[in-house]
């Protein structure tokens, strides 16, 4: 990894840093959820780091580590080519991770999908709902603690008609009510 | 948003409050005619503009990582085929090197070669498929029959390397599942020009037709601004003018060495996405032409007992031979504990596996960041605003692959 991103990121000793440390070629960065959203928009807006993309966010779930979930997020800057990972820690008991939306739009289906498979709360993200599974899913499936082979009761036409009907009721006579 | 919100912000369109009456939903697939993707769009239309539009993923969710952390790491190659069934090979390479990167070793040249005419027969593949596609969904059905024919010869040549011609499950960690076959380079060129011949009449029926042009310019555009906020990478990138590519960028295995111009477009419109994939389809073949004109002999696999199986004759005849294979075999290839993130440029952008190892036989986590997740929820922004017509180019355009965007 570039030596001048991290002396860039030495020198100017940002709040929320906890470690900057190297693994195979790949710079990580440990920020505290407190601190993520700052650190997130001098990463992108400063000339030193450029981080303009945001190329990826996800979690790994570690049972029995405090905290137990890490969420990981991947940056690279198209102006000096480089990349950095961002991690920040979330507890079992409150999973919650500031959203980075404000910082790059595309964190929002990012996001959603992070929260959909482990159960992450994004705090001001505008829309967090599950992006894959449906909303009747119980549970989130890429925990460790999810098995596999678990079976989810399948939602039925019955179970959706009843409000489907009620609303298309409503608009009907909304609409056509005086001709009914 | 609020619906009038959504009215007052697009150009060009009505507000809500000058409307006699709510405006139309419309719900556009999952499986529709017009696209080529397991996708629902809903619609909320002015006449035929569109006001308002939520794009839903997910038809296609099938669990790619829980099924990658319950087996053994060769046992994800065959899954990764299916991630972007277009352009197979190139998943496989990714996800290999990225293996290859937490073991710590490289494949030997004539590896890294052959990987590399492989990623681009697939990428050809994928642009056929894609510009075929897009044709036909404009009503446009020659082309698509043309390019299912070019497709052809590409599969033919995964045929040839692989034996099987849509889920290769060609890439093995540390190399091939084998050696390009006798008079791979005589085919290779062959099927390439009968492949590039049957392109240049899709060329002449589209390029410069009036009905495609009309369809495909100034629709669909986004600034690069937009897009690389978006995270959106690949084609539709470099039709905006910035010219993004990982094979150049951060070179990996053998594109250094060779030649190739990386194209880009000026308006970002559908119609310079177009003219871009039209353009890497001949630059993907002076790739392929280069790499087979330099391809070395040599070994294709690492010599490496931790990741590839040893000969059988030597395991019949040795002790150490045989405890490598039954090690491999039984308890599968075991990484150092770490983590890696790489990288690959796949059809549509930025291929990307991170894979968290904790020293077992089995990944603790493997991500892939697919470029067609990041692609398609651009979708509604590029086409508010706009006609319900535009919707189909934009998203032809896009090319979203339902596998490798609901993984």
């Amino acid at each position: 990894m570039s030596q001048s991103l991290v002396t860039a990121l030495a020198s100017q000793a940002l709040e929320g840093i906890v470690e900057v440390a190297e693994s195979r070629g790949e710079l990580v960065v440990r920020v505290l959820p407190v601190a993520l959203v700052e650190v997130c928009t001098t990463l992108r807006d400063d000339p030193a780091f450029a981080f303009d993309f945001l190329m990826d966010v996800t979690a790994v779930d570690y049972p029995g580590r405090e905290p137990r979930f890490e969420v990981v997020y991947h940056l690279y800057s198209l102006k000096l080519n480089h990349r950095v990972r961002l991690k920040v820690g979330a507890s079992e008991a409150s999973p919650h991770v500031p959203s980075v939306t404000p910082v790059w739009r595309g964190a929002n289906w990012l996001e959603r999908e992070t929260y959909d498979m482990y159960g992450i709360q994004f705090d001001g993200h505008p829309d967090l709902r599950r992006i894959y599974l449906y909303e009747e899913f119980e549970g989130h499936p890429l925990r460790k603690d999810y098995p596999k082979e678990k079976r989810q009761p399948l939602v039925t036409r019955a179970d959706v008609e009843p409000a489907q009907q009620r609303r298309q009721r409503e608009r009907d006579s909304e609409r056509y009510g005086r001709w009914q | 948003m609020s619906d009038t919100d959504a009215g007052s912000k697009a150009p060009g369109t009505v507000g809500l409050d000058e409307l006699h009456g709510e405006p139309l939903e419309l719900q556009m697939g999952p499986s529709h005619p017009a696209t080529h993707g397991t996708v629902r769009i809903s619609l909320k239309l002015h006449g035929e503009r569109i006001l308002w539009s939520d794009v839903q993923v997910g038809y296609l969710h099938r669990g790619f990582e829980k099924e990658c952390e319950a087996g053994e790491y060769a046992q994800a190659i065959p899954y990764t085929d299916r991630l972007n069934y277009a352009s197979p090979i190139i998943n496989n390479v990714g996800y290999c090197l990225a293996v290859e990167k937490l073991f710590g070793v490289e494949v030997p040249p004539r590896g890294q070669y052959l990987r590399t005419i492989a990623s681009e027969i697939s990428r050809l593949s994928d642009h056929f498929t894609c510009l075929g596609a897009g044709a036909m969904e404009l009503a446009a059905m020659t082309p698509f029959l043309y390019c299912m024919q070019a497709r052809e010869h590409m599969w033919d040549l995964h045929e040839a390397l692989c034996g099987a011609r849509v889920t290769t499950n060609y890439v093995r960690i540390g190399g091939l599942q084998s050696d390009a076959p006798e008079g791979f380079a005589a085919l290779c060129r062959e099927k390439l020009a009968a492949a590039l011949a049957i392109f240049a009449d899709v060329e002449r029926m589209l390029t410069e037709n009036p009905i495609f042009r009309d369809r495909l310019e100034g629709t669909g555009i986004a600034s690069a601004e937009t897009l690389i906020a978006y995270g959106v990478t690949g084609p539709l990138l470099r039709a905006a003018g910035v010219p993004l590519d990982l094979r150049r960028t951060q070179p990996y295995l053998v594109y250094d060495q060779l030649d190739f111009d990386v194209p880009i477009g000026k308006t970002g419109d559908n119609y310079d996405r177009y003219l871009v994939r039209v353009e890497e389809i001949r630059q993907s073949v002076r790739i392929i032409e280069q790499a087979l004109a330099a391809l070395p002999d040599g070994p294709i696999d690492v010599d490496d007992p931790r990741l590839r199986l040893p000969p059988k004759g030597r395991v019949f005849n040795r002790m150490e031979e045989l405890i490598d294979q039954f090690k491999l075999v039984t308890e599968g290839a075991r990484p150092p504990a770490g983590e890696v993130y790489q990288a690959v440029e796949g059809a549509n952008g930025e291929l990307g596996f991170y894979i968290v190892s904790n020293g077992s036989g089995r990944p603790w986590k493997c991500r892939c960041r697919s470029p067609s997740f990041s692609n398609t929820q651009v979708l509604g922004e590029m086409v508010q605003g706009a006609l319900l017509a535009d919707v189909v180019p934009t998203f032809d355009m896009i090319n979203m692959i339902g596998g490798e965007c609901d993984r």
